[in-house]
């Protein structure tokens, strides 16, 4: 055949090793991403123009931007002020999976927080009655009903949001990280076997999307089961 | 009668296009972005002692050239695929690209030379670099010397796209080193404001497995004609004294090296 | 204050543009031939047009863009090789930029398109029928007009998603404004002002393309009620 699929077989390993530094990355980069969203989503329902402005500033600047331009910026471009090398900070900063988890947590952070918004203000009037009827004030009212509702049905979306999350960080390859993609482009270097090194690319990520996929329909099952079409 | 006619035409045509095939331009392959060889102007314009040796050899083998711009690691797979003829973007003549390609003669030959901040001491990379972090570019001949002498004896290989990009960082303390051509790192880099604090250092890295005899100009394997009649241009040009004119255009020391 | 690297930022702006339009040209009609195929009661076209969209929509942006850029230029010249064909195939970097973007977004089209003509109320095209319309003209004049109106909300976002995404090519040399952008940076050794320069250009253009489409999706919704919340 063709395909000189002898010199990938021998390379798996560094793919791998590259899987998991993508799991790694997306694992951070969604946690701290949705620790963010939540408040700011909160901000964004407000009607206070003075805490939804703000919020609504930041998701618009970060939806607007391509994700590489802001990978650059606080990878190479934050490098260059010797202020920030001389800071308490650049321990962190001069890591480079560090900064990539910070670009894509914040990226993240913007569209799960119009996700969420999206859902707390689509929360059915019934629910929010109910709570205010039993005397709830507006903090509890959040805690118990809003945001639990609201996670519940912006799973869907959410999912999709996971799996973009995963594709996005292919872009960590590009300053240094030896992740798939970062596996994928060695390989090709160094053999000049560009095909096979990003088809067997393609086939990890797939596989992960794959696998997410199905844990989505899990937790889908358990958490959103009252929101299925009845199977009678 | 037709019939005859049709096969005259078509002959015609098929001589036309062979003919026309000679004349085809050369397509030279270069990166633009490895300064003084080769790099842009603000203009945008191709420049470099890359782009005014090509032009020179083409002028002295009365070709027809065009400059393809592109990553330094498409280079070799661009020959393959016959996106151009001949890559001139300082490509080391080496055992393992000769595998893939054929060669010119060369057309300078200058070592490979670490990078560090002021103050560091490197007489054996093996030994003084042992868990530090080098950056390399991607599938550069000091990328494969790392990889294979330096990488297995601990020390840290971190690959970019771009020279530049290590240069960026190993400004910003992110890397402790770089390896890379001598002229190369000391022009862009050293010479810099970006580069003050930072020093050439260390041996000379001119190990012929790896860097071999200089740069060349790379061509298709088999492509015997083409790597011929750059061969003889390059010697035309160091015989006229046109080498020497643009050599000295960029640089004030002799970078062809012995023989 | 861009060390003259200026204008050359603006040319690449300008190829950013013109390679995100043609990408989406061609996105919409891979799309509307994507959802035609999981509309159609043929069973393995409709599994040919599922297994395009999975596929497409598993695989990062990148790893499509150096598959097909270098992988492809790869294939097709063993392939040449193979057959005897002793030629050149030329890929420009802004054609494989063009047929690459456009091949993705079509796989998202195709889900927007789907979606779009599923919300149709079927009595529309039988409607068509009942006046003795052909097929096609059915097709062309009840379906696509109506259509619009529910695509434009998904097609705005795959819009703004094309247009960042065109930050990528330049990682196969295509002279966009990122790539400008990085040689400028290169050069100087100020990352952080050309990265800056291009994140507001990008802003320009997402605002403008917003508010070009927030009009459009107006100008279609003309005498459709909307919901009072």
């Amino acid at each position: 055949m063709m395909l000189d699929y002898n010199l990938i077989w021998e390379n798996l390993p560094l793919y791998f090793s590259g899987a998991l530094v993508t799991l790694k990355v997306l694992l951070i980069s969604l946690f701290f991403g949705l620790m963010l969203a939540i408040p700011l989503a909160l901000m964004r329902v407000s009607r206070a123009p003075l805490i939804n402005f703000p919020a609504w500033l930041y998701t618009y600047v970060i939806r607007g931007t391509p994700m590489l331009v802001q990978l650059f910026l606080i990878y190479f471009g934050l490098a260059q002020f010797e202020a920030v090398r001389q800071s308490v900070l650049w321990p962190y900063l001069s890591s480079a999976t560090f900064c990539a988890c910070l670009a894509f947590a914040i990226n993240t952070s913007a569209y799960s927080a119009e996700l969420l918004a999206g859902s707390l203000k689509s929360t059915p009037h019934g629910e929010i009655e109910a709570g205010k009827a039993m005397g709830m004030s507006r903090a509890t009212l959040f805690r118990r009903i809003l945001l639990p509702s609201a996670l519940r049905r912006v799973l869907p979306q959410y999912s999709n949001e996971v799996l973009m999350m995963l594709q996005t960080t292919s872009l960590a390859s590009i300053v240094t990280l030896v992740d798939i993609t970062g596996a994928a482009r060695t390989v090709s270097a160094r053999y000049y076997l560009p095909f096979e090194a990003f088809v067997t690319a393609a086939i990890f990520y797939l596989a992960m999307t794959f696998i997410l996929v199905r844990l989505f329909k899990l937790a889908e099952r358990r958490w959103l089961a009252y929101l299925a079409p009845r199977k009678h | 009668m037709k019939k005859t006619e049709l096969l005259g035409v078509l002959a015609l045509c098929a001589a036309s296009f062979m003919a026309h095939a000679d004349e085809a331009p050369l397509r030279i392959g270069i990166e633009a972005a490895y300064p003084p060889f080769s790099f842009r102007t603000p203009e945008g314009q191709v420049s470099g002692f890359d782009y005014d040796i090509g032009n020179a050899l083409c002028e002295e083998m009365k070709a027809k050239c065009t400059w393809v711009v592109q990553e330094f690691d498409g280079m070799i797979p661009s020959l393959k695929v016959r996106k151009v003829d001949a890559v001139l973007s300082s490509m080391s003549i080496t055992e393992d690209r000769l595998k893939s390609v054929d060669f010119s003669k060369k057309y300078y030959h200058t070592p490979g030379k670490f990078a560090m901040k002021a103050g560091n001491v490197l007489t054996d990379p093996k030994v003084d670099l042992k868990g530090k972090r080098l950056g390399v570019q991607r599938s550069a001949t000091y990328d494969r010397f790392a990889t294979e002498q330096l990488e297995p004896a601990g020390v840290v290989v971190v690959r970019y796209s771009t020279q530049n990009e290590a240069f960026l960082d190993l400004a910003s303390g992110r890397l402790d080193a770089t390896l890379a051509d001598i002229v190369y790192t000391d022009e862009s880099f050293i010479k810099t404001p970006a580069g003050k604090d930072y020093v050439l250092v260390g041996p000379d890295i001119n190990d012929p497995r790896y860097f071999g005899r200089g740069a060349g100009i790379a061509v298709r394997k088999g492509d015997t004609a083409n790597a011929a009649r750059l061969s003889t241009a390059i010697d035309a040009i160091r015989a006229n004294g046109k080498y020497e004119q643009v050599m000295a255009k960029y640089f004030t020391y002799d970078i062809y090296g012995q023989r | 204050m861009l060390h003259g690297y200026g204008s050359s930022i603006l040319d690449g702006a300008w190829l950013t543009v013109n390679l995100a339009l043609t990408s989406m040209a061609l996105a919409v009609a891979l799309g509307l031939v994507g959802a035609a195929f999981r509309l159609s009661p043929v069973k393995w076209l409709a599994r040919l047009g599922e297994g395009y969209t999975t596929v497409i929509r598993g695989i990062p942006d990148l790893v499509l863009i150096l598959l097909i850029f270098y992988g492809g230029q790869d294939l097709i010249n063993r392939i040449a090789l193979a057959s005897g064909y002793t030629g050149y195939i030329d890929i420009n970097p802004f054609i494989a930029g063009v047929c690459t973007m456009g091949f993705i977004f079509g796989a998202y089209l195709s889900e927007t398109f789907r979606g779009a003509f599923m919300a149709i109320p079927a009595g529309q095209a039988e409607a068509g029928m009942a006046y003795g319309m052909s097929r096609s003209q059915v097709f062309w004049r009840i379906l696509v007009p109506q259509m619009i109106r529910f695509a434009l909300p998904g097609f705005t976002n795959n819009w703004l998603v094309l247009t960042k995404s065109t930050a990528l090519i330049s990682v196969i040399g295509l002279q966009d404004m990122m790539f400008k952008a990085k040689n400028a940076a290169d050069a100087t050794h100020e990352p952080f002002t050309f990265f800056l320069a291009v994140a507001v250009l990008y802003l320009m253009l997402t605002s403008v393309s917003l508010l070009v489409l927030r009009y459009l999706e107006k100008h279609f919704s003309v005498g459709i009620k909307a919901a009072e919340l």
